[in-house]
């Protein structure tokens, strides 16, 4: 089926292109917290679409990497809420422009330093 | 024992659930070319995983799989679908925008989901919709980096952030 080939095209040229802005995020962002919120998204998305591409451009695939994309949108999340809540717990303090913290009240530990924005 | 949490209706999800992926995994591309040598295999190591963890992959057995609740499923996953390609958008625009329009803070926000595996669905919903990211849960209160913090309110906040995925989440699991 041709039109599903450009199709797969199409969600490659798309899943790239959120790469891409993923990968700029990480760039741009200030702190870790910050980079993990374009990072997760970004390369969730981006890695999802891809693959699916690739099961149109090749029909026979299709249901792998279907079973995939699931395990991408389970996986990425809980890792970037491990490397979150592991960066918090180490002392690693958010930017913020004014301070709204919530989690603070709920630590045990001294935070180590605080940087401004 | 209650009903549908017995270990024999937790072993049947999760010996259905692991036989799908196997399927899946093993799909030829049609349904002649399926071969019953593969089919059993994955039958037997569904068997095997499914007597091991059923204990850990299955929270309240069968029950998830009723009618009704597969439709709340599918209702789930187009509300999700939305959120993720709307928070994928909105990361793009900040991080394009040369001005970097971010006001980052951490927020709580209470759930009123009772079940571990609910309350992770949720979590992980939050950590892929627009500019929030699960730091933490403990009990009901869930702790959420904002990338644009709107409201320091934890009803106000919850409304904005995950409304939307806990009243189809209660449906399945409440």
């Amino acid at each position: 089926m041709e039109i599903l080939r450009y199709i797969g095209y199409g969600l490659l040229v798309i899943g790239g292109i959120f790469l891409f802005l993923g990968a700029l995020g990480i760039y741009r962002m200030p702190d870790l917290y910050n980079r993990l919120q374009a990072g997760t998204k970004a390369t969730t998305i981006g890695a999802m679409s891809a693959i699916l591409g690739v099961g149109f451009i090749e029909p026979a695939w299709m249901v792998k990497t279907i079973i995939i994309v699931i395990f991408i949108g389970i996986a990425n999340p809980l890792s970037s809420h491990a490397l979150a809540r592991a960066a918090y717990k180490a002392g690693l303090k958010p930017i913020m422009k004014k301070k709204v913290d919530a989690y603070e009240k709920v630590q045990d530990i001294e935070v180590k330093e605080e940087v401004k924005l | 024992m209650q009903d549908g949490k017995s270990s024999i209706s937790k072993f049947l999800y999760t010996f259905i659930m692991v036989f799908i992926i196997w399927n899946a995994f093993t799909w030829p591309g049609s349904f002649a070319d399926i071969q019953l040598a593969e089919v059993l295999t994955g039958a037997f190591v569904s068997l095997i995983l499914g007597l091991l963890t059923n204990k850990y992959f299955s929270c309240c057995g069968l029950q998830v799989l009723m009618p009704h609740k597969i439709i709340f499923l599918v209702q789930y996953f187009f509300v999700f679908i939305i959120a993720l390609i709307k928070a994928n958008l909105d990361v793009a625009v900040r991080v394009i925008n040369p001005a970097l329009p971010i006001n980052p803070g951490i927020v709580e926000i209470k759930t009123k989901l009772t079940n571990d595996f609910a309350k992770m669905i949720l979590a992980n919903s939050i950590t892929l919709t627009p500019g929030t990211l699960t730091i933490d849960v403990i009990d009901d209160t869930m702790y959420i980096h904002w990338i644009d913090v709107a409201t320091e309110n934890p009803e106000e906040a919850f409304k904005e952030i995950a409304e939307p995925f806990e009243k189809v989440l209660l449906k399945i699991y409440g």
